[in-house]
This record gives C-alpha cells, sequence and structure tokens, in this order.
C-alpha cells in the first residue's frame, strides 16, 4: 500500500536533486531552468499529496496555482536567457562572472 | 451583498492597480512612439495616487476579504502607503535615465505598476497562497527590470542571476508552504496559528516548514546567509532599478515576514522562529558592515549597506512583540526615505564623459564641485550610520530598544558594534566628498523632480524630520497593533 510517506519520500527526492542541479551544475544555464520545474514539481507532489491525506480541496488548487506561476516564471527565465545569449554567444554557466560574486 | 462585491470593495487599491497596470499598457501601445513613454509614466503615478487614496478610503478596522485570503488592516495600509509612494518615486526618478538611454519603453512604468500590486498583495496575504501569489507578481517583473537595459552586458547577466536564485528561492519557500500545509492542515494564517497553539508536542515537519519559508524570505528581503544575489544585481542593474529594488520590495517582504510569523505562528513555536531570526539579524549586520568596508564600487556599497539595515530592521523583529513590530515599521519607513535619497544622488552625477558615476574615487572633492548634492549625500551617509542628531538614529534605537525590552541584550549590543563598523565606510564616503581633491568635475544632471525628491529625501533624514517622528511612531503603533489581536 502506498502511503503519504511515499509521496513525501519520492517529493523530497526530487527537491534535492533540484537544488543540487543547480548548485553542482556547471555547465549549462538550461540545466538550471530545469532543475527550477523540478523543484516546482516536487511542490506539486506535496501538495496534492497532502490534499488526498486531508480530504481537502486546498492543496489541489493550490497545485493549479503552482503551474501556472510556474508557467510563467519559465517564459521569463528563457527571456532573460535569451537576451543574455544574444549578449554572451555561449550559456555556460562558468562564464557569468562579469560581475565577482 | 454578494461576497465577492464587498471583497472587490475592500480589495480596492489592488483593484484599481490591476486594472490600471492593464490600461497603462493599452495607453503605452497606442500612443504615439515619441510620447509613450512620458503618457504611461504620468499614467501609472496617477494610478499608484488613486490607489493611495482607494486606501485612505478603505474600511477602519481588520476586514477579511475572499474567504480570508485577504486581510485589509492597519498593518497593510500603513506599508501600503510606503510601497506606493517608494513606487511612485521609482518611476520619477527613472525618467531622465529611461530618455536618455536608447531603451525608453513604455513598459518601465507598467512594469513598476505590475510589481507594486504583488507588494500591496503580499503585505495584505491572509493565506499561504495569496503569500505566493504576492511574491511571485513582485518577483517576475523585477527581473525583467533588472536585464532592462538588454544590450548591456551586466544588466543581462543581473537579470540572469536574480531570476535564477530568486526562482530557487521561491521554490524553496514553496516546499515550506506545502510542509506548513500538510502538517497544520490549513493555508489561512489564523487557523493555523489556531491548530498550532492547540499542538502538545512540536511537530518537526512544521518546525522543517517554517524553517523553508523564512529561508525564502530571507532572501527576498536580502539577509544573510541568503545575500550573495544583491551586490551583483545592484551592480549590473540600471541604476534606478536598483534604487527602486533597495527600497519598495524590502518593505513589502519585511511587513510579509511580520505578518506570516507574528500571526501564524505566535506562543510556543515563536520561541523556534526567534532563534532564526536572531540569527539571521546578526549575521545581516555584521556582514553588511564588514564586507562593505573593502568595497569601491557605490552601487555594491549601497548594497551592502541595504543588507546591514534589513539586519536592523529585523532586530525589531526578535521579540515577536509590539513595540518590536512598531520598531521594524519605523526603521522600513526611514530606510526606504535614506536609501532612495542615495540613489537618487548618484542618479543626479553625471561624469564629464556622460555616463553614470559608479566608482566612490569618482565622487572625491564634491563638495566643491556639487555643493547641495555632497551636502544631500552627507546627510543620507551620516542618517545611515545613525549619527545621532539626524533621523537614522531614532529608529536604530527603537529596534534596540525593543531587543533590550525582551531581554535580548547579546543581541543589542552586537548590534551595536555592527553600527559602529558600519558608520566607518559611510563617514569615509564623506571624507572622500569633502577632504580629497576632485578627481573629475562631475555634473549634475538636473532634474528638477530629481532635484525636488532628494531635497525632500534631505530634510526628511535631517534633525527636522523628527518633527515627523510623533505622527510616524502613532501610525507604526496603530499598525503594528493589527497584528496583535488583544
Amino acid at each position: 500500500m502506498i502511503g503519504l510517506t511515499h509521496y513525501l519520500a519520492v517529493s523530497a527526492a526530487l527537491f534535492v536533486m533540484g537544488v543540487f542541479g543547480i548548485f553542482l551544475n556547471r555547465r549549462n544555464i538550461i540545466i538550471i531552468l530545469m532543475a527550477l520545474e523540478l523543484i516546482l514539481l516536487s511542490v506539486n507532489i506535496n501538495l496534492v499529496a497532502f490534499s488526498a491525506f486531508l480530504h481537502q480541496v486546498h492543496g489541489q488548487i493550490f497545485a493549479m496555482f503552482v503551474l501556472t506561476v510556474a508557467a510563467g516564471e519559465a517564459a521569463i527565465g528563457l527571456a532573460i536567457l535569451v537576451i543574455y545569449f544574444r549578449n554572451r554567444g555561449t550559456v555556460a554557466v562558468d562564464q557569468a562572472d562579469v560581475m565577482k560574486g | 451583498m454578494h461576497p465577492i462585491v464587498t471583497s472587490i470593495a475592500i480589495a480596492g487599491p489592488e483593484v484599481i492597480l490591476t486594472l490600471g497596470s492593464l490600461a497603462a499598457l493599452m495607453l503605452g501601445t497606442f500612443s504615439a512612439p515619441g510620447r509613450a513613454l512620458a503618457a504611461t509614466s504620468l499614467f501609472a503615478i496617477a494610478i499608484l495616487a488613486v490607489a493611495g487614496f482607494a486606501l485612505l478610503d478603505g474600511p477602519a478596522g481588520t476586514a477579511l476579504a475572499f474567504d480570508g485570503l485577504y486581510v485589509a488592516d492597519d498593518f497593510s495600509a500603513f506599508l501600503k502607503v510606503i510601497i506606493f509612494t517608494a513606487t511612485a518615486a521609482s518611476v520619477v526618478l527613472a525618467q531622465p535615465w529611461l530618455n536618455e538611454s536608447r531603451t525608453g519603453r513604455f513598459e518601465y512604468p507598467v512594469l513598476m505598476l505590475l510589481s507594486a500590486l504583488g507588494m500591496a498583495v503580499m503585505v495584505s496575504a491572509n493565506d499561504l497562497l495569496s503569500l505566493y501569489i504576492g511574491l511571485e507578481l513582485t518577483a517576475l517583473p523585477s527581473y525583467v527590470l533588472a536585464a532592462f537595459h538588454r544590450a548591456d552586458n551586466r544588466s543581462a547577466e543581473a537579470g540572469l542571476k536574480y531570476f535564477v536564485l530568486g526562482a530557487l528561492a521561491s521554490g524553496i519557500l514553496l516546499y515550506g508552504v506545502t510542509l506548513v500545509y500538510g502538517f497544520a492542515g490549513s493555508t489561512q494564517f489564523d487557523i493555523i496559528a489556531g491548530i498550532v497553539s492547540g499542538q502538545t508536542e512540536r511537530s518537526l515537519g512544521l518546525l522543517f516548514g517554517i524553517v523553508f519559508i523564512i529561508a525564502g524570505m530571507a532572501f527576498k528581503v536580502s539577509a544573510v546567509p541568503f545575500h550573495m544575489w544583491t551586490p551583483d544585481v545592484y551592480e549590473g542593474a540600471p541604476t534606478p532599478v536598483a534604487a527602486f529594488f533597495s527600497a519598495a520590495p524590502k518593505a513589502a517582504a519585511l511587513g510579509l515576514m511580520a505578518r506570516v510569523l507574528v500571526v501564524a505562528f505566535p506562543g510556543n513555536v515563536a520561541a523556534d522562529w526567534q532563534q532564526i531570526i536572531i540569527f539571521i539579524a546578526i549575521a545581516s549586520m555584521v556582514l553588511g558592515a564588514v564586507a562593505a568596508v573593502a568595497q569601491t564600487n557605490i552601487k555594491r556599497l549601497l548594497a551592502y549597506s541595504s543588507i546591514a539595515n534589513i539586519g536592523f530592521a529585523l532586530v525589531g523583529l526578535t521579540p515577536g512583540s509590539p513595540a518590536g513590530v512598531s520598531a521594524l515599521l519605523f526603521y522600513t519607513t526611514v530606510y526606504v526615505a535614506m536609501t532612495l535619497g542615495s540613489f537618487l544622488v548618484v542618479l543626479q552625477l553625471r561624469r564629464p564623459d556622460g555616463e553614470t558615476v559608479e566608482q566612490m574615487a569618482d565622487l572625491a572633492g564634491l563638495s566643491k564641485t556639487q555643493p547641495k548634492l555632497a551636502a544631500a549625500l552627507a546627510i543620507f551617509m551620516f542618517s545611515l550610520a545613525g549619527i545621532p542628531p539626524l533621523l537614522g538614529f531614532w529608529p536604530k534605537f527603537a529596534v534596540f530598544q525593543a531587543a533590550i525590552a525582551a531581554g535580548l541584550v547579546p543581541l543589542a549590543i552586537i548590534g551595536f558594534i555592527a553600527s559602529v563598523v558600519a558608520a566607518f565606510y559611510y563617514l569615509r564616503l564623506i571624507k572622500i566628498m569633502y577632504f580629497d581633491e576632485p578627481a573629475v568635475a562631475l555634473a549634475s544632471e538636473g532634474s528638477a523632480a530629481n532635484g525636488t525628491m532628494i531635497a525632500a529625501a534631505a530634510l526628511f533624514c535631517s534633525p527636522i524630520g523628527m518633527l515627523a517622528m510623533s505622527p510616524l511612531a502613532a501610525a507604526t503603533a496603530r499598525a503594528a497593533a493589527a497584528l496583535f489581536p488583544a
């Protein structure tokens, strides 16, 4: 029987993969965008699992909002990536160092 | 009346901002290319003013709307006045820059309006859902604004860094939100508070949720250890955008942080989040003071200054008391005036080659070439350093007083030491302006509106500003009382 803990474990694993995907990835900014999506998906799994567990609809409504905002976020992220690529001709992570820090 | 009608009436300022920003977009699209920017800017300021008046006309006391998603009370009204004023000032101060750079596009005021709408939702959020929507609505236009000078290498990089780290912070916050929802069983702040204070044993999941939420919000206020983006984004983003980032969104995020922690997690959970806030406040004050010493770029200096100031403001949040929240609001108000004033002076100055001033060395001998602007910047620096007769001293005094009243004496002592260290670099800037030989003759760019705003901010931060203190204190006390139901 698959219970709440299983869903939470999957979601936690996805979340950790997303966070590590951002920090350990030294190659490509597009991979960072994918890792961000992974984080948001882990959040959605959490919301839907809790919603089913608590017999409430709130969590699923919340998940709908998260999906919508994630779409907007991806659009803006790709737009910024495009202007960055136009200026630099590359999307490599370790090239983003005009400013120190 | 149908509940939706009453709800829309309560959320009047947000409704006006929503419709106004859409109308501003239309106005910009359909007016003649040469006039689009001026028309949308004027319209945006008018919309902010109308929203402000709708605020004053709003319901007295606390009113819930949209089935508890949204709350209008004295706390949100106070912060919305600051947010709308700071946003309107940010629209005005960008005009010379927008006109002379070829990026003079009308989207700028529209994005600011949308961001202000997000901030208004943030400070009125009474539910984790509206909290998230408000945060994202503030952040998404901000990413675009950071990359607004899109042909510029540094602006694009600033936008990219801000976006990646901002989206990560939102994700972390959201993960915390889901944990709180799952382990408390509700997303509405007052219901969470009721459930949490009824629990006899502390739930680990809930605690993790609170930590994640604080981490996400600490990023938005640029508190240590989530501050890494601030210096880079301030340096890379166009200066008017950096001025905007340093003022209104900071006030909104501080307000949101105060509301979530005080309203949703009171009682025995408060001790848990207080430890985290104490750590964040100390780390921000110390790092903001120490790291700024080595800076040569004036925008990076102001970035570290804002990190340190957020630390001081958070000291007011640590006791979780009405006096503390009132001091936090007082600090935020004065900080917004000081930071906008400093950025305005930097914006007003031009090097002989027409570039904006970026290096601190460029300010050498400013007192001889531009005595008025040098005097104004000196007032802001003395005020940021917290030298007594200036207004900047009093909010620092208020937050430390609130911390000491709650028995947090070590915190107040560390904060005092940090403010002495921070005084070093503020005073060094004054030394550069007043005692060094002029290196380049800086021209005043001479926008009358910006000059007036500098004068007003300088007057407010000068000892004359103390006249405003007693009405301000009454307003902050009333606003803070709204968070603590009797």
